[in-house]
């Protein structure tokens, strides 16, 4: 081991810490090799901006007089989980409005909240000894909240499949619009600058981990829903491509600028999310990992168009390829778009660099790494 | 000189005239396809820029209605909020014009003199930061 996280974080205490991001640390392996990067960096800077579906908000809301259990709760007409105790919920990020539909949901509200705004709160029940009052209508904003934080259960895919469409009908996807006949292709990944592609055996990321959640500090809480830790294995070499990340952090600290509610036309409502997370480059393995570059991370090409739970990979793409604005495709030239924003993740790995080099960002060891689980389908069974 | 977008609608009987050489021939017309949806014997569009001077254009105009053809100016516009923007680029998958593109700092940028109006960027945007100005 070249560095532990306890010397990473007693330098970025004393100030002499060395940060770069995950663009940097590529132009810089190039030029200087992985041996002498690995001595100069102490960490490095990932991070995404996109849509992250599986993603919500836990709030407490106080307690009226007389106070109410609340059993079927609005927030701006979205209807949030009343299966919590009497003033608690969850709003789901894709829930969506019951007047607006689509059009507003569960991520509108959150991002609502996070920008200042006012929401207004609707909740009824039945009356109990305890809890005798039967609806309530008020104006909420998120310092009325006693608390708030994210608690998404996956977000942060480490590197997702490029979109296609090989029927003779638009279709509309959570990877966007997707034109008839190949026309376009869609993906998603930050290509170099996706976290848990640079750290793709999770060496440095676990329970525990500090990382940049819209706009604030905020954990790894658990492994992702649908986490696996797989590769696939390639001539030029291994494709990464199952884990992902249950994220924790407080609202109250988030920028509504890295919040973002969404509507994928014909879909349904998602969140888009920025999330930074900080690798300390413990060795040169690490530094190897890290200074992949877009010509090197593939990711491969589906068939959005096949309603199955399993769809043929049809072709294997870099991101060098796919930022280039279009790639071949049997014998043509197809264009293609990204869905996430690679300007945002940009600005954010540069923000958590600074945050770390300015001493106001320390790393967290992972308290517990991830077990290696399966991902299983869902049985249709009787009984 | 002046400069003009149309919508030519060709229904399928039409859909076999050259019109547009004529377009040149006798209305000294400059054109520019923008987009193309058209096939022999079925009904199509043309999207084209038509620049000459006001009397051609006129001239050009009515020889087109002339023909049965349906011709629509666009005087509609696509209007993008930059502030509220973030770039994801979902607008470009559907932009065959190529008025809305990813630029080399992987921000958007909108060229409205490319745009045809197709109107597929305000569906596909997830945020809503394109509409129709009519």
């Amino acid at each position: 081991m070249i560095r532990s996280f306890d010397e990473i974080n007693e330098k970025i205490r004393s100030g002499k810490v060395a940060v770069v991001t995950a663009e940097e640390v590529v132009a810089m392996v190039k030029e200087q090799g992985v041996k002498a990067a690995c001595e100069k960096v102490d960490v490095v800077t990932c991070a995404t901006f996109g849509a992250m579906c599986s993603s919500g908000a836990f709030m407490n809301f106080g307690h009226a007089d007389p106070p109410i259990r609340m059993a079927k709760i609005w927030l701006n007409d979205v209807p949030a989980s009343g299966g919590l105790a009497a003033v608690d919920t969850y709003l789901g990020a894709t829930e969506p409005s019951d007047k607006k539909g689509i059009a507003y949901g569960g991520a509108h509200v959150i991002e609502d909240l996070i920008a200042g705004k006012k929401v207004r709160l609707h909740a009824e029940s039945g009356t109990t000894d305890c809890y005798p009052r039967a609806s309530v209508d008020t104006v909420v904003t998120l310092d009325d909240l006693n608390q708030a934080y994210l608690f998404n259960p996956r977000n942060c895919y480490q590197n997702y499949s490029v979109a296609t469409n090989g029927s003779d009908r638009t279709i509309h996807t959570y990877m966007g619009t997707l034109l008839p006949h190949f026309a376009n292709m869609t993906y998603s990944t930050s290509g170099e600058l996706s976290p848990l592609l640079k750290d793709p055996k999770l060496r440095t990321i676990g329970i525990g981990t500090r990382i940049f959640l819209g706009g604030a500090s905020g954990y790894v809480a658990w492994q992702g829903t649908q986490c696996v830790q797989e590769h696939t294995h390639y001539e030029d070499g291994e494709d990464y491509n199952g884990a992902t990340l249950a994220l924790i952090g407080d609202m109250k600290k988030m920028n509504a600028r890295y919040v973002r509610g969404a509507t994928m036309q014909g879909y349904g409502v998602t969140i888009y999310l920025g999330v930074g997370i900080p690798i300390p480059v413990l060795d040169e393995d690490l530094m190897y990992d890290l200074s992949r570059p877009n010509e090197e991370l593939y990711t491969t090409l589906k068939d959005y168009s096949v309603g199955r739970r399993s769809r043929p990979a049809l072709a294997r793409y870099n991101y060098a390829q796919l930022r280039s604005g279009s790639v071949e495709y049997q014998g043509r030239r197809v264009k293609t778009a990204p869905m996430s924003s690679l300007a945002m993740a940009r600005e954010i790995a540069l923000l958590l660099k600074k945050a770390i080099a300015d001493g106001e960002f320390t790393l967290q060891q992972p308290i517990e790494m991830f077990p290696n689980t399966p991902f299983k389908p869902m049985a249709i069974r009787e009984e | 000189m002046k400069t003009i977008k149309v919508t030519l609608h060709f229904p399928a009987s039409k859909s076999t005239r050259p019109v547009t050489s004529y377009l040149i021939r006798d209305y000294n017309l400059v054109f520019n396809i923008l987009q193309a949806r058209i096939d022999m014997g079925m009904e199509g569009t043309l999207t084209m820029e038509l620049t000459g001077d006001e009397t051609d254009l006129a001239r050009g105009l009515a020889f087109l209605k002339g023909e049965g053809i349906g011709v629509q100016e666009i005087a509609r516009s696509i209007i993008w909020d930059g502030e509220k923007c973030t770039s994801c680029g979902a607008c470009t998958a559907v932009c065959g014009s190529g008025a809305l593109a990813m630029d080399e700092r992987d921000e958007l940028s909108f060229d409205p003199d490319r745009c045809v109006v197709c109107e597929r960027c305000i569906a596909a945007c997830p945020m809503a930061v394109l509409r129709l100005n009519r």
